[in-house]
């Protein structure tokens, strides 16, 4: 299972890359007289509301999707690592308040509070994989948490203290790589859960701003034509399932082949 | 058990606390404060100061949140759209919210436990199999997707409305009519709604039951010659539930965000759909209230959910 959701992500990322050359219309080329026709030999998957091809744009959509997922996390997991190891390895009062601070965070409804934020900055991509990003790093530094008060007892950190070596060096040489394994399952499943994010602010017009394609804004845009056009609705909404999904299987994967008794919750 | 409860009292209290200032700073202190985007260039330098002054961006930073917390908790914020109390708006649509928020955690519930403790019985049998595809599948479609798609299906096929809390022209039913065209208009949203919570959550109770199922007291209570049944239902199930508490102070969170595009798909009149429509208008005042609001609901949820295990499992002894 988890080796067939990362062929899918290889062949979504190769699908992404390579985009430009696998898309038979330019994805803003629009055609009036073609509008709303079902998926044909000349437009595999139909064409939306203005004749573009939704073929097309919903390769060009993957890169969006993929990026938002992949750099959204990226910021993440960063942020998470860097509270999680201070609290972890200082303990005390350092740990108690950045702990405090990680409760309060995840008391917020986050679809909610990355709505109201992107629509304070306003939608555009860079905007949306930062807020993403910077609400939702709690899991993480949770996980690394955990690991740094374990390993700092450790006697290999004992030794690396004991030789007079800096407690940065100690925090990102020594503890932080044996503290990776949570971060790496945590990482994939969040990249799933950040590309439904995207999509679901897409549906409430908060995600990356038409024309430029994302699942998401295709297929909100395809909404209004539901009953005419299905196939608006029907095939982004497949992409983001089988995207997200490989994700999911991937990140389930990971867990169990890194530790069959690790079961956080997400 | 007294002083644990009265310490977490505390915590609360603090994370409390850090909720108000987090919801303050991101609606008050965020580029563009609320003032700069209500008002045109246009408008004179003298309305711009009444407006700061109405909203205490005139007096010192520690002064505004202050003042804007006692705004708060005494219900005197004001919608910027149309200026009645920000309290009264929620208080007529809340109920709505919590009605289809009950019926989904009631669907999850009664149907996520079964679920996986059956899944669990029969590891990798074709049910359990099937029953692994379908939560991936659960989590990881859009859930408005999902919405649109059974609303498509359900129109075809039944050629019945589905947006709203009823439908437009009931004059001519009869009670049973209305009471069932209520539970019609109440059921798709609540099952979409519940989808991702039922697969999450039949996922867990599942691995849960697999772990405790390995645990020596169930080997002892098969050895000692009880029923299959007793065993799986009376000894795991129990110990195996213990977790799920905990789950439920989070689900709350989940199903507020949950809310905001189910109401958005079902023209449900909730404070989902409130706050969307004043995200959209900029109506800071209703955002910021319902955002506090929903934060404070999730920490009762985990406090409720803490102290309940505490009395659930006695193998834990808060010192």
């Amino acid at each position: 299972m988890a080796v067939g959701g990362l062929a899918l992500i290889m062949t979504m990322f190769l699908i992404a890359a390579f985009a430009s050359f696998l898309s038979p219309y330019a994805p803003g080329k629009t055609e009036v007289s073609l509008k709303l026709k079902p998926p044909s030999l000349q437009h595999y998957l139909g064409t939306d509301q203005l004749g573009r091809d939704v073929f097309s744009r919903m390769l060009w959509g993957s890169r969006i999707s993929l990026s938002v997922g992949f750099v959204a996390v990226t910021i993440s997991i960063l942020i998470g690592i860097l509270i999680g190891a201070l609290a972890g390895y200082y303990g005390g009062w350092v740990d108690t308040f950045l702990m405090r601070f990680v409760d309060t965070m995840l008391c917020f409804p986050s679809f909610f509070l990355i709505l109201t934020v992107v629509a304070l900055l306003g939608p555009s991509i860079f905007n949306i994989m930062v807020v993403i990003g910077i609400t939702s790093w709690m899991g993480t530094s949770r996980f690394v948490r955990a690991e740094f008060l374990s390993l700092r007892e450790r006697d290999f950190t004992q030794a690396a203290r004991a030789l007079g070596v800096k407690d940065f060096r100690i925090i990102f040489r020594h503890i932080l790589p044996n503290a990776l394994a949570p971060v790496f399952v945590t990482a994939t499943l969040s990249v799933a859960s950040a590309i439904l994010i995207e999509a679901g602010l897409s549906f409430l017009g908060f995600g990356v701003q038409p024309p430029a394609p994302s699942w998401g804004n295709i297929l909100t845009e395809g909404r209004t034509y539901i009953f005419d056009a299905w196939w608006l609705t029907v095939f982004p909404g497949l992409a983001i399932l089988i995207t997200v999904l490989s994700f999911n299987l991937l990140g389930e994967g990971l867990r169990d082949a890194l530790d069959p008794r690790l079961r956080g919750r997400r | 058990m007294a002083s644990f409860v009265l310490r977490r009292l505390l915590q609360l209290f603090i994370t409390l606390v850090g909720i108000s200032i987090i919801s303050w700073i991101i609606i008050m202190q965020a580029p563009g404060s609320p003032i700069a985007l209500t008002i045109d260039p246009k408008v004179s330098p003298k309305i711009v100061e009444q407006m700061m002054k109405n909203y205490d961006l005139d007096k010192p930073i520690y002064q505004q949140y202050y003042l804007w917390l006692k705004k708060l908790f005494t219900g005197k914020l004001y919608s910027f759209k149309d200026g009645r109390p920000v309290m009264d708006k929620i208080g007529e649509r809340i109920w709505n919210t919590l009605l289809l928020n009950l019926v989904a955690t009631i669907i999850i519930f009664s149907l996520a436990i079964p679920l996986g403790v059956f899944s669990a019985k029969r590891q990798y049998s074709f049910l359990d199999n099937l029953g692994t595809l379908g939560a991936y599948l659960g989590i990881s479609a859009p859930s408005f997707w999902l919405a649109y798609l059974l609303i498509l299906g359900t129109v075809l096929l039944f050629g019945y409305p589905v947006l709203g809390m009823r439908s437009f022209v009931t004059e001519d039913f009869t009670t049973f009519e209305i009471v069932m065209d209520r539970i019609w208009h109440l059921m798709l949203p609540s099952i979409i709604l519940a989808i991702g919570g039922l697969a999450g959550l039949s996922r867990y109770t599942r691995s849960s039951m697999l772990e405790v199922v390995r645990q020596d007291y169930i080997r002892t209570a098969k050895a000692k010659g009880l029923p299959e049944e007793a065993v799986y239902y009376k000894h795991a199930l129990r110990n195996a539930l213990l977790p799920i508490i905990t789950i439920f102070g989070f689900l709350i969170p989940e199903l507020i965000g949950g809310s905001i595009i189910m109401e958005s798909v079902f023209a449900w009149p909730g404070i989902g759909r409130l706050s969307y429509q004043a995200v959209l208008s900029r109506d800071y005042p209703v955002v910021m209230t319902v955002l506090t609001i929903s934060a404070v609901l999730t920490l009762i949820g985990n406090f409720i959910a803490d102290i309940l295990y505490g009395i659930a499992d006695p193998r834990i002894r808060y010192q």
